[in-house]
């Protein structure tokens, strides 16, 4: 069986973001009607969960304060949130590898420049970061997706300069340069491959980190703006009603917790199997 | 003390390049200050006036210098929403946040060594899986959801806790007994919402940290010389675990204090995280550069506090180079 297969904190991040992946592909099969225009706002808000409303409409999780599906509102938020996540980090890494690899590779002074960048950039504050950034432009999901990026690019830049540094003194590499091939093939053939499972760890980690900021972003007004629903701006509307609909908060919530701890428990199993046979027992002991 | 004098350098290094760049954002962002203060129906030669009176209108090169003359003399300048020094109104903010930061930072960091310590020494049973689930689940949390449900149950169900505030509307009708235990009360509620976020990640640090070093020879040579294992852990387990911790520590620091923007917004806590939101959403310039300046600050100060606490634990650094960063 596969190492990673093998190991049950693995297993349930893949099952759980396996679920939630597939709810958010095929959102209009699994849900029904609209996630953003109710049908009667008077006669079908605050239904509670596992009810019928007026019309006869099964409601698994009952509907916000406009009489919208909160079921519905949540699987098309998952569209909205897994995706920003995953984009988030895919500009991170990308920005990160890049970063890193050119400082590890070329030294000199373009090396020394990036690695200040990357230390004057880690000690920024990220939130106070994050809410200007997101304020003063106009926000949506695609600032998010670049705020977060641009704010989350070092941590990779460190783990590639890292890697690409210790790998650069391997003997393959020496042999590939002898052989005649030019510094930026090896660095991209050679290399780069070799260092990408701590960048995975790194990269799961961050979906779900992403994922969580994302969601706070849209909580404080910055982020996804409704009525396209996000995680974060459900947990927002619910914030009000928590007195007499308190399924609208904490619907999403749970989606959220669920979601970020299946991303932190696969970004671990990778990293212990990766480690070796000699983290093997650590993965053991986890169980 | 050469390195220390290095390390200052470049930490105000850092503070500078921040406000820099925060300035840079601010005036290049769309959104005017003006515009919203004087609402749409102002005309236009009053905006203009009004922008010119501030400055607004000059170069963003002459802008900067005197907001940096200024800053350098302590003139942090006034509000342009409320009309208030700048000085005052962080004055009054910061020690609402310093008591949260402090106080979730001792507890969590508390709490949390003590459960990591107690999985790890108990690794394997189903005390250290049942641990691990909540742990783990608590790292994900998000704090303002978290808040909402504490709300929900002390405040809505239980009716045992205010949820918002720092104090009650009768707290100056209050004696001074009174109004303490009001404070205390008003502080549980954002205290325990940061609290618990914080535990999840100090307890699942100090357990990794301490499951390294289980195998390590100096800790079988501990148990060879006959030492029980409640010594074993606390002295020589606990002891070289608090190395790493220590830096985690420092390195919590920006990340507790944003958490208290995502907190304070919930419990409309009167610290500088909600200063800074609003400030931002109305373009209040002097306030937010102020507060970006005392964050920048205390981002840097958090990490310097780390490598001086780290070299202070741990005899090995003092000699070596100080050459490696800490763990990001």
């Amino acid at each position: 069986m596969n190492p990673i297969l093998a190991d049950r904190r693995a297993r349930f991040g893949l099952a759980v973001l396996g679920v939630f992946i597939a709810l958010a592909v095929l959102a209009p099969l699994v849900t029904s009607g609209d996630p953003d225009t109710p049908r009667d706002i008077v006669a079908t808000r605050f239904v509670a969960p596992l009810t019928r409303d007026l019309f006869g409409r099964f409601h698994a999780l009952g509907t916000d304060r406009f009489g919208r599906d909160v079921w519905t509102r949540l699987v098309y938020g998952a569209r909205v949130s897994l995706t920003v996540g995953t984009l988030a980090v895919a500009v991170a890494v990308w920005l990160g590898t890049i970063v890193g690899a050119v400082a590890g590779w070329w030294r000199g002074p373009v090396s020394t420049a990036l690695l200040g960048l990357t230390d004057f950039a880690l000690a920024l504050p990220r939130v106070v970061l994050l809410l200007l950034l997101a304020a003063l432009w106009r926000p949506g999901a695609p600032l998010v997706v670049i705020v977060l990026g641009l704010t989350g690019w070092m941590p990779v830049a460190r783990l590639v300069h890292g890697e690409v540094r210790s790998l650069a003194a391997r003997p393959f590499v020496e042999s590939a340069l002898a052989s005649g091939a030019r510094g930026r093939h090896v660095l991209w053939h050679h290399i780069l491959p070799n260092a990408v499972t701590p960048v995975i760890v790194a990269a799961a980690l961050g979906v779900g980190n992403a994922i969580l900021l994302e969601a706070g972003l849209s909580y404080l007004g910055l982020g996804v703006q409704p009525p396209t629903p996000s995680w974060g701006n459900m947990i927002a509307s619910g914030r009000d009603v928590l007195v007499n609909a308190p399924w609208v908060a904490i619907a999403p919530g749970v989606a959220l917790v669920l979601v970020v701890v299946a991303c932190t428990l696969l970004g671990d199993a990778v990293r212990d199997v990766a480690a070796g046979p000699s983290a093997k027992f650590e993965v053991r002991n986890a169980r | 003390m050469r390195y220390l004098g290095r390390r200052l350098a470049s930490g105000l290094a850092v503070v500078i390049g921040a406000v820099t760049l925060t300035f840079v954002l601010l005036h290049v962002a769309p959104g005017d200050p003006i515009e919203r203060l004087l609402g749409p129906a102002v005309p236009a030669a009053q905006v203009e006036a009004q922008r010119h009176l501030l400055g607004l209108d000059r170069p963003l090169v002459s802008q900067y210098a005197a907001w940096l003359t200024r800053a350098l003399r302590n003139d942090w300048g006034t509000s342009l929403v409320s009309g208030r020094p700048v000085a005052g109104l962080l004055a009054r903010a910061w020690p609402f946040t310093a008591i949260l930061v402090v106080l979730s930072l001792a507890l969590s960091y508390g709490v949390g060594i003590v459960v990591g310590a107690l999985q790890a020494l108990r690794s394997r049973s189903a005390l250290d899986t049942t641990l691990s689930v909540i742990t783990v689940s608590l790292t994900a949390v998000p704090g303002y959801w978290l808040g909402l449900m504490l709300v929900m149950v002390f405040t809505y169900e239980l009716r045992v806790l205010p949820a918002f505030g720092a104090s009650g509307l009768d707290a100056d009708y209050l004696t001074s007994w009174e109004r303490a235990a009001d404070a205390l009360r008003h502080l549980v509620l954002p205290l325990l919402t940061l609290t618990l976020i914080g535990v999840g990640g100090a307890a699942r640090f100090t357990r990794g940290a301490m499951l390294d070093i289980r195998d390590a020879a100096f800790v079988q040579a501990a148990y060879a010389k006959g030492l029980t294992p409640s010594r074993v852990a606390r002295r020589h387990l606990l002891r070289n675990a608090a190395i790493p911790l220590v830096t985690l520590l420092g390195l919590s620091l920006p990340a507790v204090f944003s958490g208290t923007v995502f907190v304070e917004a919930v419990f409309a806590w009167p610290g500088v995280g909600r200063v800074l939101v609003e400030a931002v959403q109305a373009r209040d310039y002097p306030v937010v550069m102020a507060a970006t300046t005392i964050s920048a600050i205390l981002v840097v100060l958090g990490n310097l506090l780390a490598d001086v606490l780290l070299t202070l634990t741990d005899p090995r650094v003092r000699t070596a180079a100080f050459s490696t960063p800490p763990p990001a």
